[in-house]
């Protein structure tokens, strides 16, 4: 498979997983709380194919797409939003806390942009102990309004740590547009301060995504430092759920007629066509990621839900030399 | 063994753990500079570089999380805060992220980092450079805190705080800097979670934490004076704390005095209170006593900070009402 190709397949299966995930929740299967990327997958494929497997990721509320594409495990994800002893976080996590360690995929919270300090972390850590791993910090807009994300680019800008920060601008904080946030436009502008590289990408092209993210990955690992790369998208849904949102104004359905066509995968397809690539053929990919959602939904379904002796568990970990 | 300074214990544990364990580095304001860290920290970095050993900017959060971070994928940092209050700028990493990880994530990962405090109060320095807020973080699941009072304590909890694989809250305290004891030379640990009984008695038990404990040292001297025979636990661990001395000691004497130089309300000392109470309560012969501050901020005044602060007299008066 060419590099465009598993990108289609990979935005595909996030895609998928999340319109499926947005059923369940509106069927009242799932319960906890689910913040859907559909819309903006391109920014997870892109960056993490530019990624190896020891390579750090790190996320935040919305990051069902960076666990797939950082090759986390479907239905270990899919059994955590049941709520399921068989899920990635035991049970313990839902949707807005992910994990995946051996796939590099550390950690995902829900506090805005709580994970942009860790990442400058495993950066330091990479340098310390002399390693090319780079690490990944994926946050929204609204992260950039938080201190600790300035604080975290001078600090990793200042040691020349191998970090990415991605910023996927979505013009949305929960129910909050960017303009009503901040005079400018201008986040990637945040860059300057510290001294560090800002590329501004459009995240709905995903091969745009995964070329700036090459640059940068690769100026990572020659220990030139981090940069900041703001990718702008637009969150079709709701903050939280499955529901379109229109109902918060007028301008929701303005900004929706104009992004649904700047769809990252059907602009993907289009190009993979145009580029000789038979439709046929990638239309093909589509059944098959669905027996694979579906595949994930039954192991959920059927995993067992924690035991109730578990609750006390795991406070602390065990003491490790 | 050898005789150190608790500031200078502190530093031997530094350089021992740098020296053996490669994962291990020290970061945080003032790391490099002496005004910030005493004699605690001296040199550590032209003795292992200023790689391993650096000074950071302005930005508790990002500090804290960045140890936290490299803490997640395997290292042993030490992150270091001058003064506790201005650790609150790093609640966010320390509460929500590193408490929670291994909870959260099913015990997949843990967070051996050591969030180091210094508790540097007095000098008419006033309310935001005086708290000791050992009670707030003892407070959350997934946190340890410990405090220790003398020379070989300080070196051995730091070293087994650094050992632990979870976050260990460690608070030194400025006012026991100068205090020398003997030390021994090696690489060493203090458990978490075992206080330290310094001294047998039959009629009260007092338990006391960091400087307390060595306010309490001189108390009990001057109740022996008195014929008074007090037993004296250095609880050491806040947080867990030593359950099994505490009320085996409390179960022999029937009287408790509890002294903690922080906050009286929802503190260390009401917590210990409240489980002496609630599990050993027929043991008691009287009422429960604890020193404490008063719920009010520090002040600046001199005149106001001795009325302020607590000592050996309050231990004193106190362990002298229980035995009323």
């Amino acid at each position: 498979m060419t590099v465009g190709q598993s990108l289609l397949r990979m935005m595909l299966l996030i895609r998928a997983v999340e319109e499926r995930i947005g059923e369940l929740v509106s069927a009242g299967e799932i319960k906890t709380p689910c913040h859907l990327s559909i819309g903006q997958e391109a920014i997870a494929a892109g960056v993490c194919a530019a990624l190896g497997r020891q390579d750090t990721v790190w996320g935040g509320h919305r990051s069902h797409g960076h666990y797939l594409a950082k090759g986390g495990d479907l239905n270990a994800m899919m059994a955590e939003i049941f709520g399921k002893a068989t899920g990635c976080s035991k049970g313990r996590g839902g949707s807005m806390h992910l994990i995946a360690p051996a796939q590099g995929l550390y950690g995902t919270v829900p506090l805005v942009g709580a994970t942009v300090p860790l990442a400058v972390g495993a950066g330091l850590a990479s340098k310390l102990r002399h390693e090319p791993h780079v690490a990944v910090a994926f946050f929204g807009d609204g992260a950039t309004e938080e201190g600790h994300f300035h604080e975290s680019l001078n600090l990793a800008a200042l040691y020349r740590l191998p970090v990415l920060f991605v910023c996927e601008n979505n013009f949305y904080s929960t129910h909050m547009a960017l303009s009503e946030r901040r005079l400018k436009d201008n986040i990637v502008q945040a860059a300057e301060p510290s001294g560090m590289p800002g590329l501004r990408l459009d995240g709905n092209d995903v091969l745009a995504v995964f070329d700036g993210a090459v640059q940068a990955v690769t100026r990572a690992r020659a220990g030139e430092g981090p940069s900041l790369l703001e990718c702008r998208t637009y969150r079709w849904r709701g903050h939280v759920g499955p529901a379109w949102d229109i109902a918060v104004g007028e301008h929701r359905r303005r900004e929706l007629d104009e992004w649904l066509p700047k769809d990252p995968i059907m602009r993907l397809k289009r190009r993979l066509v145009d580029e000789g690539v038979s439709a046929q053929k990638l239309d093909a990919m589509a059944p098959v990621i669905r027996d694979e959602v579906e595949a994930a939904v039954a192991f959920a379904r059927l995993s067992p839900s924690p035991d109730e002796s578990d609750l006390l568990r795991h406070v602390y970990a065990p003491r490790r030399k | 063994m050898h005789r150190l300074t608790y500031a200078q214990a502190i530093r031997e544990a530094h350089a021992q753990l740098l020296r053996h364990d490669p994962r291990v580095f020290v970061c945080g304001q003032g790391v490099w500079n002496p005004w910030y860290a005493g004699t605690s920290l001296q040199d550590l970095d032209k003795e292992f570089g200023r790689e391993r050993v650096f000074d950071c900017p302005v930005s508790e959060n990002a500090t804290t999380g960045a140890a936290i971070g490299a803490a997640i994928v395997g290292m042993r940092p030490i992150v270091f805060h001058a003064r506790m209050d201005f650790m609150l700028l790093a609640a966010d990493p320390i509460v929500n992220q590193a408490a929670n990880w291994s909870y959260l994530f099913g015990g997949q990962v843990g967070v051996p980092v050591v969030i180091r405090s210094v508790i540097n109060r007095g000098g008419e320095q006033g309310a935001q450079h005086s708290q000791a807020l050992q009670a707030l973080f003892a407070h959350v699941p997934g946190l340890k805190v410990v405090m220790p009072s003398t020379p070989h304590d300080a070196k051995g909890l730091l070293i087994a705080a650094v050992r632990d694989g979870n976050p260990v809250l460690y608070l030194d305290d400025r006012w026991l800097y100068e205090l020398e004891g003997d030390v021994p030379e090696d690489l060493y640990e203090v458990p978490i979670g075992t206080a330290a009984l310094r001294r047998s008695g039959k009629d009260v038990t007092v338990v006391a934490t960091s400087y307390m404990a060595a306010e309490a040292v001189k108390a009990v001297e001057t109740l022996a004076q008195r014929s008074i025979d007090v037993e004296l636990i250095d609880l050491r661990s806040i947080k867990p704390w030593d359950r099994d001395l505490v009320y085996s000691s409390v179960g022999k004497t029937g009287r408790l005095v509890i002294a903690d130089a922080a906050w009286m309300s929802g503190g260390i000392a009401a917590d210990i209170a409240a489980a002496v109470a609630g599990e050993i309560f027929h043991a008691l012969k009287a009422p429960i006593a604890r020193v404490c501050l008063p719920d009010v901020p520090a002040p600046t005044a001199a005149a106001l900070e001795r009325v302020y602060y607590v000592g050996a007299e309050d231990i004193v008066a106190a362990v002298e009402k229980v035995l009323l």
